[in-house]
């Protein structure tokens, strides 16, 4: 690892077809950054980023334990996602599935690993996807122009699922 | 919009994994036919019908070179799917940026706290 200035950068890779693989390196430890994982008030501060108000962060950290997120995007409509909790290691390791509650379906499954090396942090989120289509639908939905658009993406993908 | 057509070309063709193992192949350099169905270990009519898509979509070139047929990647059409990344990639460098900043502010706290309990 660089020591002083950080490399902040997130790296998205597509191991498979079916998953998503982003890891970041944070300058803190392990804790710290399960703690605004995992922590409704400190998830509401964040988890938005710069696309909208995190309106609601609820979370029941115990395995088969709910949470369930609530924003309020930019361009004023709502969005929110929840799911369960499968896997639970205090620190370092958070399972869960995700589901959008505009599209029907399994929803996906996420593994957050958080590994602490010198002070540091690297969190790798894996995403993992029932159909490729699902999985190629959570990548447009970064596209620029928000989420208006990648819900429509989302949409017709939901339709040619059926 | 231009999404939906897109989708139907590039990112279709290296939705299949023997084709991005192609282009992982060719993004070392240009090969013949025979070099990749070693690789590959595939039949070479197998082989074909993967690089006739990846040609159709525009990803791959090939030129002939004596009675070799050599293909080699044309990495600007992979630009698109690189920019689609790019965008889900910005997406969480957002949210990530923020994270910093809470982060930063729970290490202060933990500071001058000497230690935070937790709740």
């Amino acid at each position: 690892m660089v020591a002083g200035t950080t490399s902040k950068t997130a790296v998205v890779t597509l191991p498979t077809d079916t998953q998503i693989v982003i890891t970041r390196v944070f300058n803190a430890p392990k804790h710290l950054v399960y703690r605004a994982w995992t922590t409704p008030e400190l998830i509401k501060r964040w988890w938005g980023g710069d696309r909208g108000e995190v309106i609601l962060a609820e979370v029941d950290l115990r395995v088969g334990g709910r949470w369930r997120y609530v924003m309020v995007a930019n361009a004023g409509f709502e969005v929110a996602f929840h799911g369960d909790y499968h896997d639970i290691i205090q620190d370092e390791l958070l399972v869960s599935t995700e589901v959008f509650e505009g599209l029907p379906g399994p929803g996906t499954l996420s593994t957050a690993t958080f590994i602490e090396h010198d002070g540091r942090t690297t969190l790798t989120l894996l995403t993992e996807c029932p159909t490729t289509e699902l999985r190629d639908a959570i990548l447009a939905s970064g596209m620029e122009g928000g989420m208006q658009e990648s819900l429509d993406h989302l949409e017709q993908v939901a339709v040619s699922l059926l | 919009m231009a999404r939906a057509a897109t989708t139907t070309d590039a990112f279709n063709a290296v939705a299949e994994p023997r084709r991005r193992q192609i282009l992982d192949v060719l993004a070392g350099g240009e090969r013949p036919v025979n070099d990749l169905v070693a690789e590959l270990g595939l039949g070479q009519p197998l082989v074909s019908k993967h690089l006739r898509v990846l040609r159709e979509v525009g990803l791959v070139e090939v030129r002939d070179e004596g009675r070799q047929r050599v293909y080699r990647l044309n990495g600007r059409s992979l630009q698109p799917i690189h920019d689609w990344v790019k965008a889900y990639e910005q997406s969480w460098a957002e949210r990530f940026d923020r994270l910093d900043v809470v982060l930063d502010q729970l290490k202060t706290q933990e500071e001058d706290d000497g230690g935070w309990n937790n709740e």
